[in-house]
């Protein structure tokens, strides 16, 4: 086969981003995906933030199929038969850059690879890449199944085990304690159903995070977000932290449990389960990466650990699509030059320093020590419970002073040795 | 060797497929590939294009947008040339009126061979073929299962599967084969090959194009109409047999024999 520009092994939103980038530029591109279309092995819980795409993507997130506009942000704390919802909404959620919208990915993946065709770019499914070509410790292509493809650079965006970027030398394994487990369940209902449960305007949307006890003091919590016709909800629990649950447990029976909660099942009465599926997650916190790029290869999205949970916000599907924009960035500046050498390709990580993605993961480097931190799971979402039912339960006996209960439950939580070492955590995220 | 391959799309076999109410069509997933036998049927006419040494495999199908698929994946594993049979009046005829336009079609091509599956996966009615093959006047020979052309004779020698053994004919060219499972592995299509069938253009026939009146083609010249679709019979439930385990073992015994008569 001729040589053809780029290939990209992966065909999510970094691998897309970076194709659909490259074909606007008029620059040959082909991605390979492993499923049978893009988006078809892809999971998000989940929404995704608009606004720090709008400078990569401008035209392209006005058409895209995204599910409802998100207009009502609610964290609960759930303790063991009681549980604490805040709820915020804000006009500003609405102004004319919108800020978030949950989406599905196998229709909006789907929906992109489509786009990268348009655009003169090649998405081939169901190809394997098997592994990296290489001429003199350069990588010069792929090798699919026995079939080499020749290129000048090879993007790696084949996700959170990344195992390419581990053959280029880029990385090493992902360690447990980076990794989360999602599981979700996406439920069918009528849109007009969800608009009244949730007190939603048509259209617009609710994410509604959980935590506390419904892990079982593992590291994460439950998600759900409105989507027009579903539901998406389910667990993200930190694969470390979960295997050293006691008494052990397993996945599949915390969401069945958090599903049972009353909290969660008034939102899915009636409706029909239509999806089912678990995927992991990089959990970020510091690089796994040496450096993203090298001879004639970039790394792009999760496959370089880009993704951060910052406690209330877990974000990487904007770091995907961004940093996929950047390698293009790169790949076209190279080409000018004709070097696609490591030095040339260095200009993407100048181009991640000077944007979010690096910066926000330089700010939010230590959260994951910060967030993981066991008794925001299973000691704090209780004893606020706790403290809330001291206050609205009337007994048969004389009721303490409202100060009196919180001034306690203030002492008891917070004015001891691990609890002022947890506020003083804090000021880290 | 112009060897022309009758192709369709048709849904998946791990798509969902259920009739809809009333029982006057069936809704399908939107999971769709190559009948397999058609595949049989191109990686054939690649073989023996390549052996002879020249010529060209054209892929033709009759359908809608959905159809091109199985086209290019006929130019994916190889095929030079795709012709879709593409017009309203042309949909929701039977067996009948679509080789009667496939045929319209082939005629006004060269063509030496013609290979088509040994039936859909869909409708399995194995009819089209031999229609075609009828149309166009000339011989047909079904379920081959192994295919040695002469191209000097211009001759075909066909194995072909029949009860208990294996029938050996001999026919002219041009003739209509029709591929059966065991006739050859069809090639996964190379990268290269799926590249160059997204770019591929492909010649669409219309009604005039193809010289057919409406009153011939489509739901308005099919013989035959569907009255209704049946959904097969549910599965009875799972019996579980409980208790201790010797009487469940006799109760298991004598449910196979009296019951489910298996033993």
């Amino acid at each position: 086969m001729e040589r053809i520009d780029v290939v990209i092994v992966g065909g999510g939103l970094g691998g897309l981003a970076c194709a659909y980038c490259l074909a606007k530029e008029g620059i040959q591109v082909l991605v390979l995906e492993r499923g049978d279309h893009p988006g078809s092995k892809n999971v998000t819980g989940g929404r995704i933030y608009l606004r720090p795409l709008k400078p990569f993507l401008p035209e392209l997130l006005d058409e895209a199929p995204l599910e409802r506009l998100v207009t009502k942000e609610a964290i609960t704390m759930m303790g063991d038969g009681s549980s604490f919802t805040l709820q915020f909404t804000s006009e500003k959620f609405r102004e004319e850059t919108p800020h978030s919208y949950t989406i599905l990915r196998s229709r909006f993946d789907k929906w992109f690879g489509e786009r990268v065709m348009d655009r003169g770019g090649f998405v081939v499914p169901q190809r394997r890449v098997t592994e990296l070509l290489k001429e003199d410790g350069r990588v010069v292509g792929v090798v699919s199944e026995g079939e080499e493809i020749p290129a000048d650079v090879v993007i790696i965006a084949d996700g959170a085990l990344s195992l390419f970027a581990q053959k280029a030398g880029l990385r090493g394994p992902l360690p447990p304690r980076n990794a989360a487990v999602g599981i979700k369940e996406v439920v069918k209902l009528q849109p007009e159903v969800i608009e009244e449960r949730f007190g939603l305007k048509p259209g617009e949307g609710m994410a509604h995070l959980f935590f506390g006890s419904i892990t079982h003091g593992a590291f994460g919590g439950g998600f759900l977000y409105t989507n027009s016709d579903t539901i998406s909800l389910g667990l993200v629990i930190g694969i470390e932290s979960f295997l050293k649950t006691q008494p052990p447990t397993e996945t599949h029976r915390l969401l069945e449990e958090f599903k049972e909660r009353e909290e969660v099942a008034h939102f899915i009465r009636g409706g029909e389960l239509v999806e089912y599926s678990a995927h992991l997650i990089p959990e970020g916190g510091r690089t796994l990466l040496s450096r993203p790029y090298g001879d004639g290869i970039l790394v792009v999205g999760d496959a370089a650990g880009f993704a951060l949970n910052m406690g209330i916000t877990v974000r990487g599907m904007e770091f995907a699509l961004a940093s996929g924009c950047m390698a293009a960035q790169a790949v076209k500046r190279a080409k000018e030059t004709g070097d696609f050498s490591a030095s040339s390709l260095a200009y993407y990580e100048d181009l991640l320093r000077e944007s979010f993605i690096l910066q926000d993961m330089e700010t939010f480097r230590d959260s994951l020590e910060v967030v993981e931190n066991p008794r925001l799971f299973n000691f704090y979402p209780r004893w606020l419970c706790n403290i809330l039912e001291e206050i609205f339960w009337i007994g048969e006996g004389p009721k303490e002073k409202i100060s009196s209960t919180l001034w306690r439950g203030i002492k008891e939580g917070i004015f001891n040795i691990a609890g002022l070492k947890d506020v003083w955590r804090f000021r880290r995220i | 060797m112009n060897i022309v391959v009758l192709v369709k799309q048709v849904p998946d076999s791990e798509a969902m497929v259920q009739v809809r109410e009333g029982g006057s069509a069936v809704e399908v997933e939107d999971k769709y590939t190559l009948n397999f036998f058609d595949s049989l049927a191109v990686e054939e006419a690649l073989r023996i294009k390549e052996q002879v040494g020249s010529g060209k495999v054209t892929v033709v199908t009759l359908g809608t947008q959905k159809s091109v698929e199985a086209l290019r994946t006929g130019v994916a594993m190889g095929a030079d040339e795709a012709v879709l049979l593409d017009d309203p009046a042309l949909i929701g005829g039977d067996e009948y009126v679509t080789a009667k336009a496939l045929a319209q079609a082939i005629k006004n091509m060269e063509y030496d061979l013609i290979l088509c599956g040994r039936e859909a996966f869909d409708d399995s009615s194995g009819a089209v073929g031999p229609l075609v093959a009828e149309f166009l006047g000339i011989p047909h020979i079904t379920v081959a299962v192994k295919i040695e052309v002469s191209s000097e004779q211009r001759t075909v020698t066909v194995e072909r599967e029949v009860e208990g053994g294996k029938e050996i004919l001999k026919a002219p060219l041009p003739v209509l084969l029709s591929a059966q499972k065991g006739l050859n592995e069809p090639r996964v299509p190379p990268i290269t090959g799926v590249m160059k069938a997204m770019r591929t253009e492909i010649k669409r026939l219309d009604l005039a194009a193809l010289d057919l009146p409406a009153t011939e083609a489509g739901v308005a010249g099919a013989k035959q109409e569907v009255l209704r679709y049946h959904r097969p019979p549910e599965r009875p439930p799972v019996k579980i047999v409980e208790g201790e385990v010797p009487d469940a073992v006799r109760e298991l015994v004598k449910l196979l024999k009296e019951e489910a008569k298996v033993i």
